[in-house]
Order: structure tokens, then C-alpha cells, then sequence
């Protein structure tokens, strides 16, 4: 019985913590956060050289053969920053490719990703919040793909989409494939962009074993939203009790009063205990694969939830600061929005765990 | 991460499963005994095997383990599920340790045998009327008269007080010390005697467990101290700390979220079981994952009490997670009780005190309140978290108000 963190991972977490920390401090957040570009390309090269493009990629396609409770680690992390960018999209691509690629697919595109040559994505949602691989309606007839897929993470910069399909299906598009059509997507949390992908009659690949590895990819979409979810609560505890501790009224530090103690009590004690939780996905979708779907549902809904009430709870806390648009929170505010809704909302997912369990 | 046990582990449990299986329950005359007499003769046996009293030394009735919480959770799972007697709960609980640490040799040798399986019943002597959150500042009283402690005062929430042999105690021994804390001693009384008058509490739950004891003269010889005179404090909180450690476990709030399944899928609402309303399934769910977050957390904390790590944050909240999950399931419980929950609950009262029958909603939401009561209320949980976990500025001190003139 070991759930704890190895000194291995421990490490990972904080060689890109102190990637981030230098990389990307507020200061530079708000800039690519206010800004036109889709995507950062020096904090993205940044990261692929860190070798987090392939940290759950098998070791023989150039990957560091990681876990998935590595890869939510690494999420943790991220969140923690608010980390802009597509890093979801292009690890789960990864995570796609490697459960449902044949080998030539595996070996055309996994080392590639790996090395952050090619930046890769999911397409997954479709018009009306639909993310369940068996509702898809995106038909592919002839090697070719029909369909409107949403909320594209990094669509316009990606070189590789994987499009669900019609059966759970997944295909592979390229970029500039002909028929496929882009449009940005004027989004809430603008470190990580979103475009709608159209396509019409667009050349793709079906992965191998596509049907197979959907909702597997779709588990592991869950766990790495939670991860996220539980780094940036935690941060955003952090920077409430920063703030309790710096800011003066009354001659002495807010901290003191037991009003904001309390509420900083509270706020610990909904948010400390979702890190086992998230975990405990991460880990289950890698060594107990029939808990693994209630699991992530499980996880997806309650740490998003943590995330929503911790960024709220911290901007009350930061009084005047907390509603501008200068102040940090409100990136992390905007981001914990993105991760409750992304890849299903709180209430679905709660639903799909009590049918997952036959109540 | 690995969530299993592993060979030896697996081995271990098998062995404690063999020894379950031949051993409880009682059978024969045993069986007709009463159920406290049926625990004790069980936990005798299980002590020889080692699986009870793990950190209680041989030559005072323990079984004297070196410490392997991987074990011990494995026994903790196993007896529960066998519906075995574990080691002996609240009060007693928190007095074994206290004992261990600093009791004096004869101390120890006259009451941790007993009290490890049950047999010698104990009551705890801290709360008193003006004495709640703010524990140190008790005022019962004890002075050394011809080599005897004589004991005025009160105390109040006293559970089992109706029962217990003899009660554990923190008493006022120099009132002259500076500072509320210096003082106080740390004292074993017995209860039967004619000093002391117990007179039972009804909670609003309709149940007696608790009492107010009054000490108009109680005596107590002058080696029942234990630590040294003045010490109490230091003494009481080492037993502070267990029964911290002890209220809302995941084991307990797991099992009441299995009882609240339950509840949902047997109650009928709108000609339908209500786990079938998609209200009562977003509840239901929202909270399981409060408890999962609480069980794996605990998960969490075995991994770091095996490395001899500290838990860290985590370790601070465990009370207040659980009492507030505990009270968050009672409240879904009324919710699915709809009209049922007119009903008195009053007959079902006994099986939250340690009996056992059917978990009546009401009084469990009714109950739910005392767990966020004792053993620090939830207000002192946040000061811990607070100033423990987060290290925030301790509270002000409170100013001296001035007697009116």
C-alpha cells in the first residue's frame, strides 16, 4: 500500500513548477492572456523541451512511458500557473494515439508529438454540449469526414486534429487537409483558445482501434481536468492566504481576524482533501480500469466544483483587487469556469456516475 | 502509487481472517453472556495474537507491536467486516495512551489490563459549565487532605458517567499558579462513592448518554495523579489529540453513506424510489465525493504515518471534513424522509450510542450536531486549521475586562 508521491514525481512537479514560476509569472499571464496570439509559442517550446509532449508516450516512440497519475501531476501543475495553452488537447491526442493507433500510426505521429514537433488536439465536442463518444454525429464515408466538432483546445495551431466520429470513432485530420475550416471561438478563459472546426469532406485516417480507446481518452480527459482543477484551487487558497497576511485594516493583517481565518479554514478543508481524489482517478485509470469511468466522472465533477468555490471564495477575500480585470484571480476564476464545463458540465457527469453505479 | 497491500500483507490478512473465523462470534456459553463480558473474553484473544492493544507494552495487558499502520488498517478492516469487537472506543480510548505515556508503574498495572478490553469502564472528567472551548480554564477543585485528594466541583457532558467504574479527570490542584493552564492536574477517581452524584442528560435526541457529575468531597488517594502536579494540561492533550484523530473516520463515514444508498433505494417518493429523482442523484453523488476525497485522503495519511512523514495540511482538517460530510448525509437523509421525518425518532435513538438497529433518519440529523460538538467544536477546528495548517496569526488574546466598580 503505497498512495503517496515517489521522489521521481515529486521532481517532475517541481522542475515545472520552476519552469512556470520564471516562464510564465503573473505578469507574463496577463499579457498572453490579453493578447491576439493563439497560441504562446516560446512558453509552448518551453514546455515540449521540459519533455512534457510525451511524458505519457511509450519509451519506444520516444516518450518517458509515464502513467497517467504522472501525466494529472504534471496537470496539477499547469493549473497551479493557469498555464496557458493547449497542453490538454496535445497530451491527450498523445494518449489517443498510443490506446488506438495501429503501428504505422504510432510511428508516424508519437515521436513527433513527443518532441513537440507536431502539436497535436482533440475535436471532440459537438453543437450542443455534446462530448459523449456515443452521441457523436460527425459521419466519415470514403476516408472521408463530415461534421461541426466545438470547443477545438488550440484548433488553430494544431497540426493534427482528432476528430470523434459517428460510433465512437476517431479520426485523424491534418492541418490544411482540404474542406476543413477554422474559426476562432471568442472564449471565457483565453489562456486556453478554442476554435470550431467545420469539416466537409475532408480527407482522414480512422485510428485502428478508435471506437475502443473513445472513452478511455475521454477518463483520462476527466482526470487531467481534475488534476488541473485541484492546482489551481490549491494556488488560489494560497494566494487567499498571501493576501490575508499582507493586506492591513484596523492596524494589523486581516489573517487576524476570525472571520477570514475561518473562511480560509473552510476553504482548506473543502479543497486539501480533493487531491486524493484526483489521484485516486489518475491512479485508478491506470491500474483498476473497472473503477476508472465512475472514478474520473466522480473526480471531473467534485475538484471542478472545489476549483469554482475556491477562485470566488479567494477573489471576496482579495475585497476590490478580486473583481478587476488586473488582479490574478480572475484568470484562475475564468479557468476553473473552463474546467467545470470542459469535457461535460458538474451535473452530467454526476449523473453519469449514479447510472455507472445502477442507482 | 499502488493501492494494494502486497504478498505479505495479503498473507497477514488471511491469517487475521482464520483467526476471525474460529474465533467470533462467541459460541456456546459464551454466547449467553452479556455483550461487554462477550468483548472482553474476544479481545483477550485477539491481544494474544497480537491484533488489539498494539501499542500497549505485555506487562500491562497489550500486545506490544512495533508500530505498522499497514497492519493495523488491515485489522481495522477485517474485524469491521466480521462485526468484531475492535479496540475499545471513546472514552477509554484516549486514556490508554495518556496512560502509557505517562502513567506511573502501578498505574498502569492496575488499570491498562482492563481497561484494554473492556472490562474496567471509564468516563472523561474534562468539560465543565464554564469550562467548554475554553478548557483550561476548569475550576473543580482538588486539594491533598491527609493523603487524599478531595474533589468539589462539576462537570458536564460526561458521557456514560451512569455506567462508568471510575472517571479520568482534569482538576484545579494550584489555584495559586500564574496563568490558567499551570495548575491543573491530571487525576483517576473512582465513581462509586458517595462524593460524587451523576445525574443524566437527556439530549434532544430523547437518549440519556451523558450526564452532569457533581464532586462534593469525592476522594481519590494521593497517588492517583498522574504526571506530576501542575502538569495536567500537558497530560490531558496528548488524549486531546487521539480522540481528534479518533471522531469521523473515513470507516465511519463510508459506512454511513452505504446507510444513506440505502435509504435512498428502500424510501418511495413520488410513486418512484427516490434514488430515481435526478435531484436526489445529484445530491447523492455530490456528496460521495466528498467521502471519497475523505476516504483516499485517509488513504493518503497511512502512506505518510508508514513513512514517517508528517500528513501536513490534511492532518489538521480530519474532524471537521468528516463531522461536515456526516452532517451534509444527515441532511439528505431528512430531505429523501420527506414526510417521514415527522415521525419521533426517539426509539431509534439507542443504536447511535452504541447500539444497533436501523439508522432513523431524524436522529441521525439530530446527532449529527453532538459529533460537531465534542472533542473541540467545529469553530476550534478552524482555529487549528488556521493557525496549524495555514499559519495564520494566532487569534487575538482577549482583553481583561474590568470588574464593574
Amino acid at each position: 500500500m503505497n498512495f503517496g508521491l515517489s521522489e521521481e514525481q515529486e521532481l517532475l512537479q517541481q522542475t515545472i513548477d520552476q519552469f512556470l514560476a520564471n516562464e510564465c509569472p503573473p505578469a507574463r499571464l496577463h499579457e498572453i492572456f490579453d493578447g491576439e496570439e493563439a497560441l504562446d509559442a516560446e512558453l509552448w517550446r518551453g514546455l515540449m523541451e521540459l519533455g512534457l509532449g510525451g511524458l505519457a508516450i511509450s519509451e519506444s516512440h520516444g516518450g518517458a512511458g509515464l502513467e497517467m497519475v504522472d501525466l494529472a501531476l504534471a496537470c496539477e501543475v499547469l493549473g497551479r500557473h493557469a498555464a496557458p495553452g493547449p497542453y490538454l488537447g496535445h497530451a491527450l491526442a498523445g494518449v489517443a494515439i498510443e490506446l488506438g493507433g495501429s503501428d504505422a500510426q504510432k510511428e508516424r505521429w508519437l515521436p513527433r508529438l513527443a518532441a513537440g514537433d507536431a502539436l497535436a488536439t482533440l475535436a471532440f465536442a459537438e453543437p450542443g454540449g455534446i462530448w459523449d463518444p456515443s452521441q457523436w454525429r460527425a459521419a466519415v464515408r470514403d476516408g472521408r469526414v463530415d461534421g461541426v466538432k466545438e470547443h477545438v483546445l488550440g484548433g488553430s495551431a494544431a497540426d493534427l486534429w482528432i476528430v470523434g466520429c459517428a460510433g465512437g470513432d476517431l479520426a485523424l485530420v491534418e492541418r490544411g487537409a482540404e474542406g476543413a475550416a477554422l474559426e476562432p471561438f471568442d472564449g471565457l478563459d483565453r489562456s486556453r483558445r478554442l476554435d470550431r472546426l467545420a469539416l466537409a469532406g475532408t480527407p482522414c485516417e480512422l485510428l485502428e482501434r478508435g471506437a475502443a480507446a473513445a472513452q478511455r481518452v475521454r477518463d483520462a480527459a476527466l482526470c487531467l481536468l481534475s488534476a488541473d482543477a485541484f492546482g489551481g484551487a490549491s494556488r488560489s487558497l494560497e494566494m487567499a492566504v498571501e493576501f490575508a497576511q499582507q493586506r492591513e485594516q484596523f492596524g494589523v493583517t486581516i489573517a487576524h481576524f476570525q472571520a477570514v481565518k475561518h473562511q480560509l479554514a473552510d476553504l482548506a478543508s473543502e479543497v486539501e482533501p480533493a487531491r486524493a481524489l484526483f489521484w485516486y482517478a489518475a491512479h485508478a485509470w491506470d491500474a483498476r480500469p473497472e473503477q476508472s469511468e465512475r472514478a474520473a466522472a466522480l473526480a471531473k465533477a467534485h475538484v471542478a466544483e472545489r476549483f469554482v468555490h475556491a477562485a470566488y471564495e479567494t477573489a471576496e477575500i482579495f475585497g476590490g483587487i478580486g473583481v478587476t480585470w488586473e488582479g490574478d484571480i480572475q484568470i484562475w476564476l475564468k479557468r476553473a469556469l473552463f474546467d467545470r464545463v470542459y469535457f461535460g458540465d458538474t451535473e452530467s457527469h454526476r449523473e453519469r456516475a449514479a447510472r455507472l453505479a445502477d442507482w | 502509487m499502488d493501492l494494494r497491500y502486497g504478498p505479505e500483507y495479503e498473507r497477514f490478512r488471511q491469517e487475521v481472517r482464520e483467526f476471525l473465523a474460529e474465533t467470533w462470534p462467541l459460541s456456546g456459553e459464551e454466547a449467553k453472556l452479556e455483550r461487554v463480558q462477550q468483548s472482553a473474553r474476544f479481545r483477550k484473544r485477539a491481544i494474544a495474537r497480537g491484533y488489539l492493544a498494539r501499542a500497549v507494552p505485555r506487562a500491562y495487558g497489550g500486545s506490544e507491536q512495533p508500530p505498522d499502520v499497514l497492519r493495523a488498517s488491515i485489522i481495522r478492516e477485517e474485524f469491521a467486516r466480521a462485526g468484531a469487537p475492535l479496540d475499545v472506543g471513546a472514552p477509554a480510548a484516549q486514556l490508554i495512551p495518556t496512560l502509557v505515556a505517562h502513567g506511573t508503574e502501578e498505574q498502569k498495572r492496575a488499570y491498562l489490563p482492563g481497561t484494554v478490553t473492556g472490562e474496567l469502564l471509564w468516563c472523561q472528567g474534562y468539560s465543565e459549565p464554564g469550562a467548554g472551548s475554553d478548557l483550561a480554564s476548569v475550576q473543580t477543585r482538588a486539594e491533598l487532605v491527609d493523603g487524599e485528594w478531595v474533589i468539589h466541583g462539576q462537570k458536564i457532558w460526561t458521557s456514560y458517567a451512569h455506567w462508568a467504574e471510575m472517571i479520568y479527570m482534569l482538576v484545579r490542584t494550584e489555584p495559586a499558579a500564574a496563568g490558567k493552564h499551570a495548575g491543573l492536574s491530571y487525576l483517576l477517581v473512582d465513581m462509586q462513592q458517595p462524593g460524587i452524584d451523576v445525574r443524566p442528560l437527556k439530549s434532544l435526541n430523547g437518549d440519556s448518554h451523558f450526564n452532569e457529575v457533581f464532586f462534593d468531597g469525592a476522594r481519590a488517594p494521593a497517588d492517583r495523579i498522574v504526571g506530576r502536579r501542575g502538569q495536567g494540561w500537558n497530560v490531558s492533550r496528548s488524549t486531546l489529540q487521539a480522540e481528534r484523530n479518533a471522531v469521523a473516520t473515513a470507516d465511519t463515514t463510508l459506512k454511513q453513506f452505504s446507510e444513506l444508498l440505502e435509504l435512498a433505494k428502500s424510501t418511495r417518493r413520488n410513486g418512484r424510489p427516490a434514488i430515481e429523482d435526478p435531484a436526489v442523484r445529484q445530491r447523492l453523488v455530490e456528496i460521495e465525493g466528498y467521502v471519497t476525497s475523505h476516504e483516499y485522503s485517509s488513504h493518503r495519511q497511512l502512506t505518510c504515518a508508514a513513512r514517517g512523514e508528517s500528513p501536513g495540511l490534511i492532518g489538521t482538517m480530519n474532524k471537521l471534513v468528516g463531522t461536515d460530510i456526516a452532517t451534509r448525509m444527515a441532511r439528505l437523509g431528512l430531505e429523501i424522509s420527506a414526510e417521514g421525518a415527522l415521525d419521533a425518532p426517539y426509539h431509534h435513538a439507542e443504536m447511535l450510542t452504541g447500539g444497533s438497529g436501523e439508522a432513523n433518519p431524524v436522529a441521525r440529523f439530530l446527532h449529527s450536531l453532538s459529533i460537531r460538538a465534542g472533542g473541540g467544536t467545529s469553530n476550534i477546528q478552524r482555529n487549528i486549521i488556521g493557525e496549524r495548517g495555514l499559519g495564520l496569526p494566532r487569534d487575538f488574546a482577549v482583553q481583561k475586562r474590568k470588574a464593574p466598580a
